[in-house]
């Protein structure tokens, strides 16, 4: 009977551990690039809307780290198995699978865009806004093909 | 007995009657347009601001401008495709007039006086303005055209009866705007409630496919079956109006997240409007009122 219990337990501990399973470090590897996108994004673009002050060493820092970050190489935070229909805790469709040389050029042209605001984020807030522009076109464009809705 | 016989009969006479009148196409009256000219660079902007191209563009063609259709729309009542609407004379809507064109976006109803299925979303063009109309008809003119046939859409019994949606629009079809607006807030609601559609997918639906005015922009089911359309009223919303018309312009998110799904397509075409519009929207936006 006790041994009954105990393995009723250990099953129910195991159960509960599956179901809570880690998200794989490459799927969290990925999200943090995505956040530190979106946090200097942010710095770039609170200057673009007028938002906040233009300060172009703080510009310029931001628009080099977008360029370090495009520079990862993504192949080893995409493993095969890592999409929304075989684990839970990310949006990432199956059909990156299907076409990576695509969804590969997708992350180049977020590469393009990066340099290209590398290029003028120091030279005035002006310029900042059609930069915007161009790397967020880089993200709709990947996002509508390849990632979930919430 | 015979009297009841009698009765009877009229009653039914009556009723096909009523059913036939009710389910009949309705059309515009042409005399709106007799005097009116087009003008194919502001039905540009018609045409980007209703999102034509973002629905009948074939799907995955890097040219968004040849409308052959073919992009697929699932729904609890069938599988719909849009059609070509490209100014090819057989197969797209070369050899429209302007009235079977007001007649087809307003009315929801074919040159040949089919009903269309409300996947088109004619009950918010409904609203369009006559020039409007009549500019976005000269515009078509000038994209490409395209040879291939539309797909035909997989719908089943009952639904394929195509009189009943004469009985659909009878429940739903309304030519009232659903929200106040004062003259600095008409544009805004001419965009959203009308052109833009938005409601179309924001605003969740009733079982028979009718839109919930009561949960107007409350949020709802993506049709296509992933995930949930967001809600853009206030319990729900918290950003602010220059939060809104930037997303419309540049598809960031406040917190710098980007536009995903189709609403990337509907960004595309903000984008490519005045930044007047993008504010008209946020405002309208902003005083949505919670559900």
């Amino acid at each position: 009977m006790t041994k009954t219990f105990a393995t009723l337990a250990a099953l129910a501990v195991l159960t509960a551990s599956a179901a809570v399973a880690e998200v794989p470090q490459e799927v969290k590897a990925r999200q943090g690039q995505f956040r530190i996108m979106a946090i200097n994004l942010g710095i770039l673009g609170g200057m673009a809307k007028g938002a906040v002050e233009y300060d172009a060493a703080k510009a310029q820092a931001a628009a080099d780290s977008l360029v370090a970050v495009s520079m990862i190489d993504q192949a080893a935070l995409w493993p095969e198995g890592s999409d929304n229909m075989a684990i839970d805790g990310t949006r990432a469709q199956p059909n990156i699978w299907e076409n990576m040389d695509d969804f590969a050029a997708s992350w180049a042209a977020f590469g393009e865009g990066a340099k290209a605001m590398q290029a003028a984020a120091g030279t005035g807030r002006e310029a900042l806004g059609p930069n915007m522009g161009k790397i967020g076109g880089s993200c709709k464009g990947c996002h509508d093909s390849y990632r979930a809705p919430q | 007995m015979r009297g009841v016989v009698k009765l009877l009969a009229a009653v039914a006479v009556i009723g096909a009657g009523v059913g036939l009148w009710i389910t009949a196409p309705d059309r515009v009256d042409p005399e709106r347009f007799s005097t009116l000219t087009g003008d194919a660079a502001r039905g540009e902007t018609i045409f980007t601001a209703a999102g034509c191209a973002s629905c009948h563009h074939e799907p995955k063609a890097e040219d968004k401008l040849i409308l052959t259709g073919g992009m697929a729309f699932p729904s609890d009542f069938g599988t719909f495709y849009a059609p070509n609407i490209s100014p090819d004379p057989d197969q797209g809507i070369g050899g429209w007039s302007v009235e079977d064109l007001a007649n087809a976006v307003t009315r929801g109803v074919s040159p040949k006086g089919q009903h269309y299925y409300p996947a088109f979303p004619y009950t918010s063009y409904a609203k369009m303005k006559d020039q409007d109309l009549v500019d976005l008809h000269a515009y078509l003119q000038t994209i490409p055209a395209s040879a291939t046939p539309s797909k035909p859409h997989d719908v089943g019994f009952p639904f394929n009866i195509r009189r009943s949606l004469g009985g659909w629009k009878f429940l739903f079809f309304s030519e009232d705007w659903v929200t106040e607006a004062n003259a600095e807030q008409e544009r805004g609601r001419y965009l959203v409630e009308a052109l833009a559609h938005c409601a179309e997918c924001h605003t969740p639906r009733n079982a028979l496919g009718g839109l919930d005015k009561s949960r107007w922009m409350a949020g709802a089911p993506n049709p296509s079956g992933q995930g949930t359309i967001p809600a853009l009223t206030p319990d729900k919303l918290d950003w602010s109006a220059e939060d809104i018309a930037y997303y419309l312009e540049s598809g960031f998110t406040p917190d710098y997240d980007s536009v995903g799904g189709h609403m990337a397509e509907v960004v595309d075409n903000f984008a490519k409007l005045s930044a007047e519009d993008r504010i008209a929207v946020a405002a309208y936006v902003k005083a949505l009122t919670a559900p």
